[in-house]
């Protein structure tokens, strides 16, 4: 029992610690800023935004590979389809890439701290060449 | 004697199959062209296999010294610009010169991905990334290949690159990637779009005809049925979706 309580009094005792360590933190480091989403252009997302919020990622790798297997280029669905939409202009109307912080899929990923490869080997601004295709 | 006769077609067939790969030297140069156009294809509509496409080459058409077609297919998928050693260049397609040492005679061709029915690179494939659309084109699924280049030491064309280093453009229509394995599409890109591929477009001759191979009407079946043609390496049976005329 003796051993017991002595544990006890250990375990308030770094508690209070910690506690007295975390209210001495900076507030800035603790709070890190909510994303910002530009508006894109259009009036309405092919899906309703809060689908989109939690899906997007689906339906891209679907229409992934729906396009490169059976040949379907429609482009609702389509990372050029996202692009189209959802590029962000810089102060010299010139359109950012995924370089950029300012870029669409930054804007978010980097405050979620997920890294994507889609732009190792696609164009992360809308192709001008042939803007209608489904990629 | 017909035996005799049958050993010695065979024997001739064989040299010009093998004189492809041993004897050819890759240079940069061929005309290619296409006659017959795509069928449109809504965008929302997957590829069938009541198509199968096809190319015939001609070679009488095909000039030495001209790479117009090899050049285009560049441009048209990204690989003109590449920097780095000459070995590990990537390289979709490329134009052969052909010599019979006993006649004289000799011919030029562009070689690229021969769009097998039976594929060797699908078949040892061990992620599925090589794959055979239900059209007929093989294609690489980059999203899942791993880069382990089995495919390239299966190809009997040597059609496939890898890709060392790292893809500086992303402004073609062609997505490219540093560790992935790449060949021919046969521009699907722009025959989903229905338009010819940028070899055939390039050609200043109009030596390559693409068409329909399932299609008993269509232009590249009457004149496969009418003139002499060939496969490369036929006796691999993996029955080339592209086919050579006057080689």
């Amino acid at each position: 029992m003796a051993n017991s309580s002595e544990q006890h009094h250990q375990v308030i005792k770094g508690t209070g610690m910690l506690v007295f360590l975390l209210c001495g933190m900076p507030s800035s480091q603790a709070e890190v800023p909510m994303p910002k989403l530009a508006q894109a252009s259009g009036e309405q997302c092919v899906e309703d935004t809060a689908f989109m919020r939690r899906n997007h990622m689906d339906l891209l790798k679907h229409q992934r590979d729906k396009t490169l297997r059976q040949g379907i280029r429609s482009k609702s669905h389509s990372l050029q389809g996202c692009l189209d939409c959802h590029a962000i202009y810089d102060n010299n109307q010139q359109i950012v890439d995924i370089k950029n912080d300012k870029h669409f899929c930054n804007s978010c990923h980097n405050y979620a701290a997920v890294k994507i490869d889609c732009f190792d080997c696609h164009s992360s601004t809308p192709l001008k060449n042939n803007p209608s295709a489904g990629i | 004697m017909a035996d005799q006769e049958k050993n010695t077609f065979l024997s001739r067939r064989q040299f010009l199959g093998a004189s492809i790969g041993l004897t050819g030297t890759a240079l940069l140069a061929p005309g290619v062209f296409l006659y017959q156009t795509a069928q449109a294809k809504p965008d929302a509509q997957p590829v069938s296999d009541t198509v199968r496409w096809g190319m015939l080459i001609d070679t009488n058409k095909c000039e030495s010294g001209c790479d117009d077609c090899v050049t285009a297919c560049a441009e048209e998928n990204g690989w003109q610009n590449q920097t780095g050693p000459e070995e590990v260049k990537v390289q979709w397609m490329r134009k052969v010169d052909l010599k019979d040492k006993n006649t004289g005679r000799e011919v030029s061709l562009p070689v690229m991905c021969q769009h097998c029915e039976k594929p060797p690179c699908v078949d040892v494939c061990p992620t599925g990334a090589s794959f055979k659309r239900a059209d007929g084109i093989v294609l690489v699924d980059k999203h899942i290949c791993i880069g382990c280049r089995y495919c390239m030491m299966a190809c009997p064309y040597k059609a496939r690159s890898f890709v060392h280093s790292p893809v500086e453009s992303h402004d073609d229509m062609m997505p490219r990637g540093m560790g992935t394995v790449e060949s021919c599409t046969m521009c699907t890109h722009l025959i989903d779009k229905d338009k010819s591929p940028a070899c055939i477009s390039a050609c200043p001759e109009k030596a390559i005809l693409i068409g329909n191979l399932n299609d008993k009407q269509s232009e590249i079946s009457l004149r496969i049925a009418s003139v002499s043609s060939r496969q490369i390496r036929a006796d691999l049976q993996t029955n080339p979706g592209v086919r050579y005329q006057g080689l």
